[in-house]
């Protein structure tokens, strides 16, 4: 993979919660156009490197690098600006704002607010049920529905990644594949580059060009699905054998 | 019959300015989840503000209020910035022991520079001391008059401003879900500023609305602070039409209280009135937040 190729670049970060080592030493290359998942069961520091990536936390070492621009000290709301976009772990919509609010404030940074127009008529034919129900509170959506908005709501950046934590969490599994499928569409339509964590390690295998396996506050694993072993990958997702 | 009704329209219009004067300690609690104890203090700050500008630099009473209003907009900002912002993080206490702290030492100077002595700004208003309306049935004084056409003024550009503009929809985003808010670019620290500004722009409103129906003193704004704290959890923390109506059902209570009761009883039955409302709405009467 050329440099070229690489979109985000995360390179030997530590992050700590007081003297809690959440992660040490973690370095991983993000693949541009690819959709990039992250397998680790809970407490492996999986939304911890996320919340890192977008500057929700600050690594204590390491630098994390958007498109070769050092973004490690910068304030989430700059690096929004560089094009990451984020479907938070719980959709985290605005509940007391209808759909169409919620979409315009996915829009809030000023290089997409240019593009309205544009970026709502995308994520309306991508999410049609969004368009039907954007005069209606967010808080009465169905979780799938939550799910989407927040997706939608990411990609009314106009991001270069959209960054998915969580993506299945409390959703039934045939609302799952239909989300999945919508990320492949986005992907392959708009080349935007997904890094997912699901906590089904299969569906993740099977959904992405490129996977990354924590455990512990660091990547045991990664490859493409083809040369990963899945019961490897099993092993350390449940701390078992080598991995206990 | 004609005392009843009076004490009905001045209630609903003294209801107006009681409105204005809680709207900003309504939203920086809405948006911040801070309860701003200087906010009374502040308010009389900018209605000391407007009477200098007014008596020695401009005497176009409307030109001292918007010069007024960038000064009150100053002090949000090095208020919010350097002290409140500062705390904000570490809990509800340390940013309420600041706001109370900022309450005294702006009582003080204001008494440094002012004593105790009664101050007004009726001068300034042509509507003051007069009934704009007179029937046989009852008068709509002036000064009231105005204070609840100015409060729904406000109130209602305060509404579009939130709704439809991006800062707008970015305050009330950064209440709804501060992390949520930060991942969609907002910078939620310069959004509390900006509210705090908002907030203060109106106390100066209400500076100049309350200077020139009442005197005023240096210490008159822990008066109006419990005031603002009436009309607040009556029509509900953070919402500005609950604001209005908060403000409308507190003025018209005190004021049938002290018709039926005597005078004495004015701010006792208002106050009553916001115990029960308190006991059986507790979130008000549009709130939708959870008071902590």
């Amino acid at each position: 993979m050329s440099e070229k190729d690489i979109i985000l670049k995360v390179e030997d970060i530590e992050v700590k919660y007081g003297d809690f080592l959440a992660i040490s030493d973690l370095s991983m290359e993000v693949e541009r156009g690819k959709i990039t998942t992250i397998i680790g069961a809970n407490g492996a520091g999986k939304s911890t490197l996320l919340d890192t990536i977008m500057g929700l936390n600050k690594p204590t070492k390491g630098k994390i690098y958007m498109e070769g621009k050092d973004i490690t000290k910068m304030k989430t709301n700059a690096i929004v600006r560089t094009g990451i976009g984020m479907a938070p772990e719980g959709s985290l919509v605005f509940e007391g704002m209808s759909v169409k609010e919620n979409l315009l404030m996915g829009s809030y940074v000023p290089e997409s607010r240019k593009k309205r127009a544009e970026l709502f008529e995308r994520v309306y034919s991508l999410f049609p049920v969004l368009k039907e129900k954007e005069k209606q509170a967010a808080t009465f959506l169905s979780g799938g529905q939550r799910q989407m908005l927040a997706i939608a709501r990411a990609l009314m950046a106009d991001p270069k990644i959209v960054i998915c934590d969580e993506i299945s969490l409390g959703l039934a599994p045939v609302i799952i594949n239909d989300i999945f499928d919508k990320v492949k569409d986005i992907n392959k339509e708009f080349g935007t580059t997904f890094i997912i964590v699901d906590q089904e390690v299969q569906r993740s295998v099977d959904n992405s060009d490129y996977s990354f396996v924590m455990v512990k506050g660091n990547i045991v694993m990664e490859g493409e699905p083809s040369k990963l072993d899945i019961d490897e990958v099993k092993d350390a997702f449940f701390g078992m054998n080598k991995y206990a | 019959m004609q005392v009843l009704l009076q004490c009905v329209v001045s209630g609903i219009l003294l209801g107006g300015l009681y409105a204005i004067i809680g709207i900003g300690l309504s939203i920086v609690f809405g948006i911040m989840k801070l309860t701003n104890i200087a906010h009374g203090t502040l308010m009389i700050l900018s209605s000391f503000f407007i009477m200098v500008i007014v008596n020695n630099f401009i005497p176009n009473v409307f030109l001292a209020i918007l010069v007024a209003i960038v000064l009150m907009v100053i002090v949000a900002f090095l208020f919010q910035k350097f002290l409140v912002n500062a705390v904000i993080d570490k809990g509800d206490e340390p940013a309420l022991l600041v706001t109370f702290g900022v309450s005294i030492c702006v009582q003080n100077i204001l008494e440094i520079f002012f004593a105790s002595n009664p101050q007004s700004l009726s001068a300034t208003n042509k509507f003051a001391g007069g009934n704009i309306i007179e029937t046989k049935l009852f008068s709509v004084p002036g000064s009231y008059f105005i204070d609840f056409v100015v409060a729904v003024i406000v109130i209602v550009a305060l509404s579009i401003i939130m709704k439809r503009t991006d800062i707008g929809r970015a305050i009330r985003a950064t209440s709804d879900n501060k992390r949520a808010a930060e991942l969609m670019g907002v910078n939620t620290k310069v959004m509390f500023v900006v509210t705090m500004g908002i907030a203060m722009a109106t106390a100066t409103i209400a500076g100049y609305l309350v200077g020139s129906t009442f005197v005023f003193y240096s210490y008159s704004g822990s008066g109006y602070l419990i005031i603002a704290f009436g009309v607040v959890v009556i029509g509900g923390m953070g919402s500005l039409f609950g604001t209005l109506i908060g403000g409308i059902l507190l003025g018209l209570v005190q004021l049938l209280g002290a018709n039926f009761f005597g005078t004495g009883w004015q701010a006792l039955t208002g106050y009553v009135f916001m115990l029960i409302i308190l006991a059986v709405l507790p979130n008000g009467i549009l709130g939708s937040g959870k008071r902590s």
